[in-house]
C-alpha cells in the first residue's frame, strides 16, 4: 500500500526529450511516479544550460538540470537509430504517460505519430508540451522562455512604463508548462479509470503563462482599462484609477508593502500607525488609514501619493529583517523583497522541515533542495534520487527490466564524446 | 430563482474526467477559487460555500465593477474566477449552518478552502471532524505559509508573497530598482499544485479507499520554480540577481523597440548557426560581419554593442516584419502582446482558449480554459462565476433533500445569510 505522500506509487511515465517536458517529469516523479527520463545519446540540452557547479561546464554539472531532474531515472536512446523505435515501443508498451516536447509533427515524421503510440497502448497518455500547443497557425513557430512570455503578455506587464519589458532572469515558462502538464496528465489519468483509454493532453506554455496576467485580462474585458508595466507599482485597487506602491526601498534593499483596503488592510494599516508611532507621530495625512472608514478604492491618485511620501522614510530606517519580524508580530500584511539567501534563512521553512538535503555526485556532497510542494497526510514527498547520470539506468532498465534483445542494445548506445 | 433556473443541474455532454465528484470550497480571492474552477472545468460539481456577512474580497474590495458601481454580484474579478461553480450563502456561525456545511461535506469528495491556518477549526471545521464524517474525504488547506511553524497565521496577498519567495528580486534591470512581477504570481503557483496535489490524492483513493488532508504552503508552492537559482546560492554561494532581459546563452536574447509607440519585439539567437541565419534575416548588413561576432564567446563580449545595433535594425520595422523575418528562418521572435491584443491572439484564439461565458449582470465575461487541451475529455466552461446564493434551492433542496418548508424556516431563522 503506498504512503499519502506517494500517491502516484505504480505510476509508469516515459519522459523523452528535453526543454518544456521537464518539470512535469519532476512533478509526476516527486509525487512517487516511476519516471524514465530518455535522452538523445549526446544528452539533454538541459544538460548545458548554466549556471553549473563552480561554474565549469559539464554534463552532469549543470545545476538547471540538476534541479529538473531529481527523482527521475535516465536512460539513453537514439530515436535515429533502425532499432530506436523498437526500443521506445518497449518502453511504452508498459508505461501509463509518455512526456514529450517535440516539434509537432517531428514524431509522426519518424513513424511516431500519436495513432501509433496509442496502438502500441491504449490506455497510453500522450502529454505533449510545445511552445504554442500542437496546433493552429503558430505550431510549427519555435521560441524560447523569452518570446513564449511575450507571447503570453506577461512580458508586457513587467517593467518601468514606457521602457524595456521585463523577463524574471530565472526563466519561468518552462516551470508553468511543466506544471500544467502535469495537471492535464493526472485528469487524463483520472478519466482513464472510468474509458479505461489514454488521451492527448496538449500543452501550450504560451496559454499556461496567459493565466499568470490576470487580473489584466480582466480590467480590459470588464473595465475596459489597459494595464501595462508600472515598475513599483500596483493597479487595479482602485475605482479612481489609482495606482499604489508594492516596492519600497528600505535600509538594506527593498520591501513589498501597499495601502489595502477590506478587513485586513484596515488592520494593517492601524498596526503601521502604531509601529510607526514607536519612531515618533507620523505626519497627519497618514493618519487617515487606519480609520474604520478608510476605503482604499475611492482614494485620489494624489491622496495616495501625499500618504506614500509620509511612510517612505519610515521604511527606509528599517532592514528586510526588521520589517519581517514587524510584520510578523503585527499580523500585518508585507513582505520583504528577499534574495534566494533570505529565502534559505527562513525560520518558517525550517520548523516545517522544508529543505530536503541531497547527494549531488557532481558536487561531492549533499545540497539542500527545495523539498516537496505540499504536505500530504503530514508527510512531504521525498526526493529519492539525484538527477541521473546520462545513461545511468540503460542497463537496469534495459537489460533487468525489459531484457532488450542484444541487436536492438545499439540504439541506447552513448556518443563517445560524452559517454 | 430565475438564475437557477437558467443553469441546468445536469451538467451536459460527454463525461469528464472528474464526472461524479462533487466538490466544497470555502475561500475568497483567487487562491482557493481557482483551484475550484478547474476541477469544475473538467467536469466537478463545485459548490462555493460564502456568507452575505462576509463576502469573498473578489466581490466586495477588488474592480472592476459593472458601470464602476461596487456590488457582490457585479464584480469582474469574481465572475472570472469562479467560473462554473454553484453559489450558495450559508452562516457557518449559526449551529444550524454549520450542521448543513458538515452535512454537504459528507457528501462531497473534495474539500478546498484557503483560510489563515486555525480559520477551519475555530469554525467547527477541521479536518478531524470532517473526516470522522467522511473518511474518504481530499481537503486541501492552502494558505501562505502552511499550516504549521512560527508563521502559520500569518496572512498575506500574493504579490507580496512574490516577494517573500526571491522572484520580485530577480525581475529588474541589471543594478536598477527591482519591478513588480504583475498580479498575485505565487497564488497561480499554488492554485496549479493544488489542483494536482487534490487529483494525484484522488487517484490514490481509487486504489486505497483513504482521503488525505493536503496541507499546502503557497511560499512552499512557490519556491519550487525557484530551484534552479537556489541551488546556484547553495553550491556556489553566489546570490542570483536581476538580469534584464539577458541570458547566459544566448545573444543577442532580447527585447527591442519596433515601429511604432510602446511597440515592442522579443527575439533570441542560441548559437552560431541561429547568428549566421539571423545575419540572412537582416539582409546581412556590414555591422553583423565582425569576424568576432561569429563565435557564441565574442558576441558575448559585445553583447551591449549587439544589442544597440539589433535595436537600429528594430526600430525602424513593425513587429509582424521583424517576426515574420525571422521566424521564416527558423528563429526565435516573437511580438509583445499587450493586454489589450491578448484576447484576439491569433494563436490562442484559434485553440479556443478564450470562453466567453453568460453572467446575468455583467452579460458576458471573457473567461479562460485550461492550457492544456485533452483530447478525450475536454474542459468546458459554462457559465461565470455564480451570482451571491444563486444556487440555494438546488443545493440544498436537491443536494441535501431540505424541503420546501423547512427551507423557508431556516431563511427566516437567518441561516443562509
Amino acid at each position: 500500500m503506498t504512503g499519502p505522500a506517494e500517491p502516484l506509487a505504480g505510476v509508469r511515465v516515459v519522459e523523452l526529450a528535453d526543454g518544456w517536458a521537464a518539470h512535469c517529469g519532476r512533478i509526476l516523479a516527486d509525487l512517487g511516479a516511476d519516471v524514465v527520463k530518455v535522452e538523445p545519446s549526446s544528452g539533454d540540452s538541459a544538460r548545458a544550460r548554466p549556471p553549473f557547479i563552480a561554474d565549469r561546464p559539464g554534463a552532469d554539472r549543470s545545476l538547471w538540470w540538476i534541479a529538473l531532474n531529481a527523482n527521475k531515472r535516465g536512460v539513453t536512446l537514439d530515436l535515429a537509430h533502425p532499432a530506436g523505435p523498437r526500443v521506445l515501443r518497449r518502453l511504452v508498451e508498459r508505461a501509463d504517460v509518455l512526456i514529450e516536447a517535440y516539434e509537432p509533427g517531428t514524431l509522426e515524421a519518424r513513424g511516431l505519430g500519436a495513432d501509433v503510440l496509442s496502438s502500441w497502448n491504449e490506455r497510453l497518455i500522450h502529454t505533449s508540451i510545445t511552445p504554442y500547443g500542437s496546433d493552429g497557425p503558430l505550431a510549427h513557430a519555435p521560441a524560447s522562455d523569452l518570446e513564449v512570455t511575450a507571447s503570453s503578455g506577461a512580458l508586457a506587464l513587467a517593467g518601468e512604463p514606457g521602457q524595456r519589458p521585463l523577463r524574471t532572469t530565472l526563466p519561468q515558462s518552462p516551470f508553468w508548462a511543466g506544471m500544467y502538464g502535469a495537471m492535464g496528465t493526472l485528469f487524463a489519468y483520472l478519466a482513464r479509470e472510468a474509458s479505461g483509454r489514454g488521451q492527448r493532453v496538449d500543452t501550450s506554455a504560451q496559454a499556461s503563462m496567459v493565466t499568470v496576467t490576470p487580473p489584466a485580462t480582466v480590467h480590459w474585458d470588464v473595465g475596459h482599462e489597459e494595464h501595462k508595466r508600472l515598475g513599483p507599482f500596483l493597479l487595479g485597487r482602485s475605482i479612481v484609477g489609482a495606482r499604489f506602491r508594492n516596492i519600497w526601498r528600505c535600509r538594506d534593499g527593498y520591501v513589498s508593502f501597499a495601502i489595502q483596503g477590506g478587513a485586513i488592510g484596515r488592520h494593517t494599516g492601524k498596526m503601521l500607525l502604531e509601529w510607526m508611532r514607536t519612531r515618533g507621530e507620523p505626519p497627519a495625512v497618514v493618519a487617515q488609514i487606519e480609520s474604520d472608514g478608510f476605503d482604499n478604492t475611492t482614494l485620489r491618485q494624489d491622496e495616495v501619493e501625499r500618504i506614500e511620501a509620509a511612510i517612505a522614510p519610515f521604511f527606509e530606517g528599517l532592514t528586510k529583517r526588521e520589517f519581517f519580524d514587524g510584520v510578523v508580530a503585527r499580523n500585518m500584511l508585507g513582505y520583504p523583497v528577499s534574495t534566494v539567501a533570505d529565502v534559505e534563512a527562513d525560520p518558517q521553512l525550517a520548523a516545517r522541515d522544508f529543505w530536503q538535503e541531497v547527494e549531488v555526485p557532481a558536487a561531492g556532497r549533499s545540497v539542500a533542495f527545495p523539498g516537496g510542494f505540499a504536505l500530504f497526510d503530514g508527510e512531504r514527498p521525498r526526493i529519492h534520487r539525484p538527477a541521473p547520470r546520462l545513461g545511468e539506468h540503460n542497463d537496469e532498465v534495459y537489460v533487468r527490466e525489459l531484457a532488450i534483445e542484444a541487436r536492438d542494445m545499439e540504439a541506447t548506445r552513448m556518443a563517445e564524446a560524452v559517454a | 430563482m430565475t438564475q437557477v433556473a437558467a443553469s441546468p443541474s445536469v451538467r451536459s455532454g460527454a463525461p469528464q474526467a472528474l464526472s461524479g465528484i462533487r466538490v466544497v470550497e470555502i475561500g475568497f480571492a483567487a487562491a482557493g477559487p481557482l483551484v475550484g474552477k478547474y476541477l469544475a472545468d473538467h467536469g466537478a460539481e463545485v459548490i462555493k460555500l460564502e456568507s452575505r456577512r462576509a463576502p469573498d474580497v473578489f466581490r466586495s474590495t477588488y474592480p472592476p465593477f459593472k458601470d464602476n458601481l461596487p456590488g457582490p454580484d457585479r464584480a469582474g474579478m469574481f465572475a472570472f474566477y469562479n467560473v462554473g461553480k454553484r453559489g450558495v450563502t450559508l452562516d457557518l456561525k449559526h449551529p444550524k449552518g454549520l450542521e448543513l456545511a458538515r452535512a454537504l461535506i459528507a457528501k462531497s469528495d473534495v474539500l478546498i478552502e484557503s483560510f489563515p491556518a486555525g480559520t477551519m477549526a475555530r469554525r467547527g471545521l477541521d479536518h478531524a471532524t470532517l473526516s470522522a464524517l467522511n473518511p474518504g474525504l481530499v481537503m486541501l488547506s492552502s494558505c501562505n505559509q502552511g499550516q504549521t511553524g512560527p508563521h502559520a497565521q500569518h496572512p498575506g496577498y500574493g504579490s507580496q508573497l512574490t516577494a517573500l519567495a526571491g522572484f520580485t528580486h530577480l525581475l529588474g534591470e541589471r543594478d536598477e530598482n527591482p519591478v513588480i512581477l504583475y498580479g498575485p504570481y505565487i497564488d497561480y503557483i499554488a492554485v496549479g499544485y493544488g489542483v494536482i496535489a487534490i487529483l494525484a490524492a484522488l487517484a490514490r483513493r481509487k486504489a486505497t479507499g483513504k482521503g488525505c488532508y493536503i496541507d499546502l504552503s503557497q511560499y512552499e508552492a512557490g519556491l519550487q520554480f525557484m530551484a534552479p537559482a537556489i541551488l546556484e546560492h547553495r553550491v556556489n554561494g553566489t546570490v542570483p540577481s536581476r538580469g534584464g532581459d539577458h541570458d547566459p546563452v544566448a545573444v543577442p536574447h532580447g527585447v527591442y523597440r519596433a515601429r511604432g509607440e510602446d511597440r515592442w519585439v522579443a527575439l533570441s539567437v542560441w548559437d552560431d548557426a541561429e547568428w549566421t541565419r539571423f545575419r540572412e534575416a537582416l539582409d546581412d548588413p556590414e555591422w553583423t560581419r565582425r569576424a568576432s561576432w561569429a563565435t557564441a564567446a565574442g558576441r558575448r563580449a559585445d553583447e551591449s554593442k549587439i544589442d544597440a545595433l539589433v535595436e537600429q535594425w528594430t526600430a525602424t520595422r513593425t513587429r509582424d516584419e521583424i517576426v515574420d523575418a525571422l521566424r521564416s528562418r527558423g528563429l526565435r521572435a516573437a511580438p509583445v502582446v499587450t493586454i489589450a491584443e491578448l484576447a484576439s491572439d491569433p494563436q490562442l484564439v484559434s485553440r479556443g482558449y478564450f470562453r466567453a461565458l453568460p453572467h446575468p449582470v455583467l452579460n458576458i465575461v471573457q473567461c479562460l480554459a485550461s492550457p492544456f487541451t485533452l483530447s478525450g475529455t475536454p474542459s468546458r466552461q459554462e457559465r461565470a462565476g455564480p451570482l451571491l446564493g444563486a444556487d440555494n434551492d438546488l443545493v440544498f433542496g436537491k443536494i441535501l433533500g431540505i424541503g420546501d418548508e423547512e427551507r423557508a424556516t431556516l431563511a427566516a431563522d437567518g441561516v443562509f445569510v
